[in-house]
Parts: C-alpha cells; structure tokens; sequence
C-alpha cells in the first residue's frame, strides 16, 4: 500500500507523528554527543601543529554544517509554502529559524575562540566569515520580520519570500573559501575524502550526527507548540489528551 | 597561553545555548498546552 504523504502536510497528522520521532532524535542526540566527545577527547590524537585547540572542530564544524542546512531547509518549507499554501509548511519554516540562528552564532563564536589561538585574531573581514555573519542576520532578520507582521499566514508568506531571496548566501559560504582569497582554511572534507586523521574525521562526523538529531529533536518540540498556539481552537487540539483532562 | 580556556569557552557557551533553548521551549510548550485548555473551557464558562 502506497504511503499518503501529503496526509502529514496536515497539523492534525503531523502532530503525533513529531510526538512519536522526538525521544527517538532527543536520546540520538544525546547517545551520539557522547560517543562523539569519546572520540574527539580521548581517542582523536593531538594535532602537531595546533595541539589541544583544534578539538574545537568537533562543535565549529557540525554547527557550520547545520546553519546552513537548517537554512536551506527553511527555504525549503517556504517553497513548499508559496507552492501549495499548506498550513505545517509555514509552522516548519517558523520551528526552524530560531534553531538555525543558534547554530549559526555557534559556528561564529566557536570559529573566533579557534581563530585566536591559531590566526592571532578572533575575527577578519574574510568571506567566509563575513557571508555566515550574513547568514546569521537573514536569521534574525526572518525572526523579526515574523514577530513584526501580526497575522501568521501572512508572516508566513513573507518570511518564506525573504528565505528564499537569502538561500543564495548558502553557495557563497559554502564556496567562499574557493573563489575568494580567505584567511579561513579550504574545505577538509570533500567528496573524493578527508585531510585530516580518522579518528578525527569519525569524532567530528559522530558529532555532526549529534547536532542533526537534536536539530530535529528541538525542531519538532517547536512546531508542535506552534502548532497549539495557532490552532488552539481547532477540534483536533481539543482532542488531545494533554489539552483534554 | 592555556588553550584549553578556549575550548572550555567553545564548549560552554554551545551547551548553555542549547541548554536554553531546550528550557525556553519546555516553558513554550506547557503555555501553549494551558491556552488550548484555557481556551477548551472558556466557551463552558460563557
């Protein structure tokens, strides 16, 4: 039997499923942190040039990863949003931003804790950092936009018009290193493999699964809030069991 | 200079945001599940 998809684009269908996937990405997050701190505290060797403060890889990276991604995902609910006007698209894309800032200022505040040691500065006009200072302000900027426009299906609209005009900073962050003379080093993992030890590869890969999960853990907690204060009225909400007792 | 403080301050920093994030939106989620109640009972009251 052919699964329905489109019956999760439903708040009253996709509630429960979120309910049903957040301990499951809640306690991944929590089991792969712990086995990716392992491996990058007390497996991964120290790097010969940079010692000890390189194991900042093993957050700077995930959190780079997932700004971007939580982005372009964002962008993408805003898509589906303008597309088919569906109600969950927009709760998604509002779930996401504020997660996506917070990796966002991660990537920032961890990459200048690393620079300072290993550049001498916390912070350079570079592309790279600059285009994800610009990331994080499309963050915000999505954010506030939201909190400004009062009714939510028009914030909605808007939010995902203003996403899909940023999504093209992602290509400029994630190229920034090549097409620009950057004080940031190149990409050290790329399709055709890795310069950097495996045990530092698999603690830093380890990790970025981690911050997928709690991503979508925190995500799904959000839109299902979202979702109570939009539709509080609606007959689905008052047949839940935590809203009925 | 010990560069372990900047991990320590990389490390502390993501963990207390997402700490707060996780509180904020347990916070969120037990308001919002009171105004679907509240709002259930207001027509009773009416």
């Amino acid at each position: 039997m052919a699964l329905n998809w489109t019956r999760f684009a439903s708040p009253a269908s996709f509630y429960p499923l979120a309910g049903t996937m957040i301990p499951w990405f809640g306690w991944g997050a929590a089991v792969l942190t712990a086995i990716g701190l392992w491996l990058g505290f007390a497996v991964a060797p120290t790097d010969f040039q940079q010692g000890e403060v390189y194991r900042i890889i093993f957050i700077h990276v995930p959190s780079a990863w997932m700004s971007m991604f939580l982005y372009v995902v964002m962008a993408f609910w805003g898509a589906l949003l303008l597309g088919f006007n569906t109600r969950l698209s927009g709760m998604m894309a509002q779930a996401i931003a504020p997660t996506g800032a917070l990796m966002t200022f991660v990537a920032l505040w961890t990459g200048a804790l690393w620079g300072r040691p290993t550049w001498g500065t916390y912070w350079a006009w570079d592309a790279r950092m600059t285009s994800e200072l610009i990331l994080l302000f499309l963050y915000f900027g999505i954010i506030a936009l939201r909190q400004a426009i009062g009714e939510p299906r028009r914030a909605d609209r808007a939010c995902a018009v203003l996403s899909l005009v940023g999504v093209v900073n992602i290509p400029i962050i994630y190229y920034s290193v090549k097409w620009w003379n950057t004080l940031h080093q190149g990409a050290s993992v790329k399709a055709t493999g890795a310069s950097m030890e495996t045990t530092m590869l698999a603690g830093m890969l380890v990790m970025s699964f981690a911050f997928w999960f709690y991503a979508i853990a925190v995500v799904l907690v959000r839109v299902r809030a979202i979702m109570l204060e939009r539709e509080r009225g609606a007959a689905w909400v008052a047949g839940l069991p935590e809203v009925n007792r | 200079m010990n560069h372990w403080y900047f991990i320590l301050g990389a490390y502390g920093v993501t963990v207390l945001l997402m700490l707060v994030e996780v509180v904020a939106l347990r916070t969120r989620r037990h308001a919002a599940v009171a105004a679907a109640q509240a709002s259930l009972e207001s027509p009773r009251k009416s």
